[in-house]
C-alpha cells in the first residue's frame, strides 16, 4: 500500500512537471503577458522595466528553470495581475469550488443510485422507461443551458432563489461556508442542481446497468429464496456488489466536477477556481495557470487514493489479494 | 441500522446551532439600506497605485480622491485641490482643501500629497509612474499649498494628477497586501472600506464626514459578475439594484420592462481601424491574383478615403449594436477636450469610393485581410465581418482574421496586420493623438500604439506645441487643429463611439459617465 502511494506521488510529480512545461510553452505561444498588463500610455522604457521586474525579459528556458528552482523552494510565483502569491489566490477560491462539487456529487449520488437500482428492479414498468428516457435527455442537454433555464424560472420568474453569487457569511463548525446559513444554501442550490444534472443522468444509467447484471446472478436468487426483505436485498446485497465499480466512477467524476465546473461557475457568477483559471488564461497570467494545475493534479491524486481505499473496504477479495 | 440515526442526531443539532450563529453575523447588511451593484470586471487589488486598469480605478474612486477630479462629461474639475494656477512656465501651484479628513479622522495635508506622489514613483511594478515622471520637484509651501516643477513647460500636470490617488502619508510604506486586507485602505473618498472579498465583492460604508456631496445610501455592495447574462439575470431576479455594461442583447428587453430604467451616455471609447502605411507592402495586401504588390495602396490618401466611404456606420450601429453607439468623426468622443466639432462623419457612398479607387489606379481592386479581436469590444468580430463585406462591395476583396485579445495585441504590436480594429478612451485629444498617430519614438512614449506607422512632421509638431501650451483656450484650439489634420488625411478610419449603459431598478437614477465608471455615490432615488 505504501509503495503504491509512493508510486502514485511520483507519477503525479511527473504529470506536474510535464504540465508546467506545456503551460510555459503554451502561454509563450499565445502572446506576451506584458501586452495585457501594461497600461496603454506607458513608454517603451516603462514596458522594459515591468518586463524586467517580472522576469519576462529572460529566455523561455531560463524562465522555466527559475520557476522550477522557486517551486522546489515552495514558491509558485506571484500573479502578474494582483501582485499576490498565485497559490494563495487558488486556495482562496478552492472552498467555493469544493462546496459546489460536493453538493452536486451529493445530489447526483443521493438520487442517482436509488433511482438506478429502482429502475433495474422495476425494469418492465412504464415509469422506468420514462425515467431512463429523462436520463438520456440529461446527457444531451448542455449544462449552461440548463443553468440559464433554472435562473429564468426560479430567479427571474418566481424569484424564489438568488440568480448567482455566493454567500459564505454563515459558519459551520467554525468555517465560513455556504452550508452555514439558509442564505448560503439558497445561493448554492441552483448551481449545484445545474452541475449535478449530467452526473445524475450518468449515475442512473450506470447503476441501472450494473444492478441488472447483479440481479441475474445466483446468490440473488438464493437470497430471495431465503426470504430476504426487498430493502435489505437491494440496499445491502446488490449495493455492495455494484459498490466497487460505482465508487471508481464517482471518484473520477468528482474530480471532473472540481476541475470542470467552469461553465456553471460563470453562468452563476460563482467565485470558484474555474472562473479564476479562465480569467488567468485570458490575461496570460501564467503563475496562476500553473498553480491551478498543481492544485488540480494534487486533488485528482488524492481522490484516486481515497477511491482505492474505499474499494479495499468494500471488497474483501481485494483485501485478501493485498495481503498476499 | 438503528445506530446510524443516533449518530446523525447530534450532528444535525450542531448544524442547527451553526445556522443560528451564522444568522447573527454582523457582516451581513440589511438589504434595505444597501445599494447592490453588479460590476462587469473584478478589481484585482485595492492598492490604488499598483495596476492602472479600469476595474481597480473604479473601486479606487470610492475610497480615495485625487487633487483633480473628472466630471461625468470628462471635464477636469477641482478635487482635493481647491484651485491651481501656473506660477511660471515650469511651475504650478495647487491650493488644497483644508476641510478634508481621512477615514481614520486625521487631517488631509500637503504631506499626504507628497507621500502619495513618492509612492507612485517608487512602487515596484506600479503602473502610474508615467503620470508623475515629468514632476521633477514637489514641495509644500505651507500645510495646504504645494508647488510642482516640471523640466519643460507641460500643460497636462492637472490632468496627470487625476490619476494619482491620495493616500495618508502614514501608509506610504504599506505593501499592496495591507490595502487589500483594509488596514492601509484609508482614503478621503466618499466610502470607507468594510471588506474586500477578492473576486466576489467589495463592501462599503458611507463616509459620514465626506467633504463633497454625501452618498445617498448608507451602504454599498459592489458585486463582481463578469458574465453578461449572469449580470442581467441578477438584476431581473431582484438580487441587484443596478448593473453596469448592459449587453446590447438585453437593452430592448430592459427598455420595455417597467420595473427597470436605463441610464446611458456616449462613452469616451472610440472604435477605429488602424491602416498600415509603411512603404513596405503588408503581407496581408495582395493583387487580386494573389501576387505581391509593388506599392502599398494604403499609403495613397485616396484609397484611405475610399475605404472610409465604403463603411455604412449607421447599419453597423443599428444591426450589430442595437443602436448603442453613435458614428464617429474624431478619435475622441464628443465633449472630450480636443474634439473637433467641424469634422463630419465620413459619408457612406460606395459609388464615390469606387471612383476614388479608380483615380488611385486600383480599378481592379485588391485583396485585403482585416484583423479584429473577438472578445474585447461589443460585437467586435462581427463588426469586422460587416466591414469586410462593405469593402468587398467597392472591389477590395476582404477577409477577416479574428482572434482573442491576448493573441491579437501581441501580433498587432509586431506590425503583422494591414488593417486592425482598436478601441481607445482618452480624456484629451492630444493624449490620444500622441499614443496613436505621433511618429513612433519608443524612448519618449510617442506613437506606442501607432499601428498605422503614420508619420507626419506637421502633426508631431502640433502635438508637441499643445503639450507645452499652458493657456487652456489656446491649447484647445491647437488640439482641435491637430485632430483636424489627422482626420482629413484619413490617417485612421474612425467607426463609432460606444454608449456607456447602466440598468437600474425603476425609481433609481444614475448620472451616466462618459468615462464608463460606476460610482455608488452618484446613484440617487
Amino acid at each position: 500500500m505504501l509503495s503504491e502511494a509512493a508510486a502514485r506521488l511520483l507519477q503525479s510529480l511527473l504529470v506536474l512537471l510535464t504540465m508546467s512545461a506545456v503551460v510555459f510553452a503554451g502561454v509563450y505561444l499565445i502572446g506576451n503577458p506584458l501586452d495585457m498588463l501594461i497600461p496603454p500610455q506607458a513608454s517603451e522604457l516603462e514596458r522594459a522595466q515591468a518586463g524586467h521586474a517580472l522576469g519576462l525579459d529572460q529566455s523561455l528556458i531560463t524562465q522555466y528553470l527559475l520557476f522550477l528552482q522557486h517551486a522546489l523552494e515552495g514558491n509558485l510565483g506571484r500573479s502578474f495581475f494582483s501582485n499576490s502569491p498565485a497559490l494563495g489566490l487558488i486556495l482562496d477560491r478552492l472552498p467555493a469550488t469544493i462546496e459546489l462539487a460536493l453538493s452536486a456529487a451529493l445530489i447526483a449520488v443521493g438520487l442517482g443510485v436509488p433511482i438506478g437500482i429502482g429502475c433495474a428492479w422495476y425494469a418492465q414498468r412504464f415509469g422506468t422507461r420514462v425515467l431512463l428516457g429523462l436520463a438520456t435527455l440529461g446527457f444531451s442537454v448542455p449544462t449552461f443551458w440548463v443553468g440559464l433555464l433554472l435562473i429564468m424560472l426560479f430567479s427571474v420568474q418566481l424569484q424564489w432563489l438568488p440568480s448567482g453569487g455566493r454567500d459564505a457569511s454563515g459558519h459551520l463548525f467554525g468555517i465560513a461556508t455556504s452550508f452555514g446559513s439558509w442564505r448560503g444554501l439558497s445561493h448554492l442550490l441552483l448551481p449545484a442542481i445545474s452541475l449535478a444534472l449530467f452526473k445524475l443522468a450518468l449515475l442512473i444509467r450506470l447503476t441501472y446497468a450494473a444492478t441488472r447484471e447483479v440481479l441475474q446472478q445466483d446468490f440473488i436468487l438464493a437470497a430471495r429464496a431465503r426470504g430476504v426483505a426487498l430493502p435489505r436485498l437491494l440496499g445491502v446485497h446488490v449495493l455492495r456488489n455494484i459498490g466497487v465499480s460505482l465508487t471508481q466512477v464517482i471518484g473520477l467524476e468528482f474530480g471532473a466536477l472540481v476541475a470542470f465546473s467552469i461553465v456553471t461557475e460563470s453562468v452563476f457568477a460563482w467565485p470558484g477556481m474555474g472562473k479564476l483559471l479562465i480569467d488567468a488564461i485570458n490575461s496570460l497570467d501564467r503563475p496562476v495557470v500553473v498553480a491551478y494545475l498543481l492544485v488540480t493534479v494534487t486533488l485528482f491524486t488524492a481522490i484516486n487514493l481515497v477511491v482505492d481505499l474505499i474499494a479495499l473496504v468494500l471488497d474483501p477479495r481485494l483485501r485478501r489479494a493485498g495481503l498476499q | 441500522m438503528v445506530c446510524h440515526s443516533m449518530t446523525i442526531r447530534p450532528v444535525l443539532g450542531l448544524f442547527m446551532v451553526a445556522l443560528m450563529l451564522g444568522a447573527a453575523d454582523p457582516g451581513v447588511a440589511l438589504a434595505g439600506d444597501t445599494l447592490r451593484i453588479g460590476m462587469a470586471a473584478e478589481a484585482t487589488t485595492l492598492d490604488p497605485h499598483a495596476l492602472n486598469i479600469a476595474p481597480n480605478n473604479a473601486i479606487g474612486w470610492h475610497l480615495f480622491d485625487a487633487l483633480t477630479h473628472v466630471d461625468e462629461r470628462t471635464r477636469l474639475v477641482p478635487g482635493l485641490a481647491r484651485s491651481w494656477h501656473v506660477v511660471s512656465p515650469t511651475e504650478w501651484e495647487f491650493r488644497l482643501r483644508d476641510d478634508v479628513q481621512f477615514h481614520d479622522g486625521s487631517a488631509f495635508e500637503a504631506a499626504d500629497v507628497i507621500a502619495s506622489i513618492e509612492r507612485v514613483r517608487r512602487l515596484p511594478n506600479g503602473q502610474f509612474s508615467s503620470f508623475v515622471q515629468r514632476l521633477i520637484d514637489v514641495r509644500a509651501v505651507d500645510r495646504h499649498t504645494i508647488r510642482i516643477r516640471t523640466a519643460t513647460p507641460y500643460a497636462l500636470v492637472p490632468l496627470d494628477l487625476n490619476s494619482v490617488f491620495i493616500i495618508s502619508h502614514r501608509h506610504a510604506e504599506a505593501p499592496s497586501a495591507n490595502f487589500d486586507q483594509g488596514s492601509a485602505a484609508v482614503g478621503t473618498g466618499p466610502w470607507r472600506l468594510t471588506r474586500f472579498e477578492r473576486g466576489e465583492r467589495v463592501l462599503l460604508d458611507r463616509n459620514e464626514h465626506y467633504w463633497g456631496e454625501q452618498a445617498h445610501w448608507p451602504r454599498a455592495e459592489m458585486r463582481m459578475i463578469s458574465g453578461e447574462q449572469a449580470r442581467v439575470a441578477a438584476l431581473l431576479g431582484g438580487d441587484l439594484d443596478m448593473i453596469e455594461a448592459v449587453p446590447g442583447s438585453a437593452v430592448v428587453r430592459l427598455r420595455n420592462d417597467a420595473r427597470f430604467t436605463l441610464a446611458q451616455t456616449v462613452s469616451w471609447r472610440t472604435l477605429f481601424f488602424h491602416l498600415d502605411q509603411r512603404a513596405q507592402v503588408p503581407a496581408l495586401i495582395r493583387r487580386t491574383d494573389g501576387s505581391r504588390m509593388a506599392v502599398n495602396p494604403l499609403t495613397d490618401r485616396r484609397v484611405r478615403l475610399a475605404l472610409a466611404a465604403a463603411i455604412d456606420r449607421e447599419a453597423i450601429i443599428d444591426k450589430l449594436l442595437d443602436g448603442t453607439a453613435r458614428p464617429a468623426s474624431n478619435l475622441v468622443a464628443p465633449g472630450v477636450f480636443g474634439h473637433d466639432d467641424s469634422l463630419a462623419v465620413p459619408r457612406f457612398d460606395p459609388a464615390a469610393a469606387r471612383r476614388l479607387l479608380a483615380d488611385a489606379g486600383y480599378r481592379a481592386g485588391f485583396n485585403l485581410t482585416v484583423a479584429a479581436p473577438n472578445n474585447r469590444y461589443p460585437a467586435d468580430a462581427r463588426i469586422a465581418q460587416a466591414v469586410a463585406a462593405m469593402f468587398s462591395r467597392i472591389g477590395v476583396r476582404t477577409e477577416v482574421a479574428s482572434m482573442p485579445i491576448n493573441v491579437y495585441l501581441g501580433r498587432a504590436r509586431r506590425g503583422e496586420f494591414a488593417v486592425a480594429l482598436l478601441g481607445w478612451g482618452s480624456f484629451s485629444g492630444d493624449l490620444a493623438l500622441r499614443s496613436l498617430l505621433a511618429t513612433r519614438d519608443p524612448s519618449r512614449g510617442n506613437g506606442t500604439w501607432n499601428w498605422s506607422y503614420y508619420h507626419s512632421a506637421d502633426l508631431d509638431a502640433m502635438i508637441e506645441r499643445a503639450f507645452a501650451e499652458l493657456d487652456p483656450d489656446r491649447r484647445a484650439a491647437q488640439v482641435r487643429a491637430a485632430m483636424h489634420l489627422a482626420m482629413t488625411d484619413q490617417a485612421v478610419i474612425p467607426l463609432h463611439h460606444q454608449n456607456a449603459l447602466w440598468a437600474l431598478r425603476a425609481g433609481l437614477r444614475y448620472r451616466a459617465r462618459t468615462d464608463e465608471f460606476t460610482f455608488a455615490h452618484h446613484v440617487t432615488d
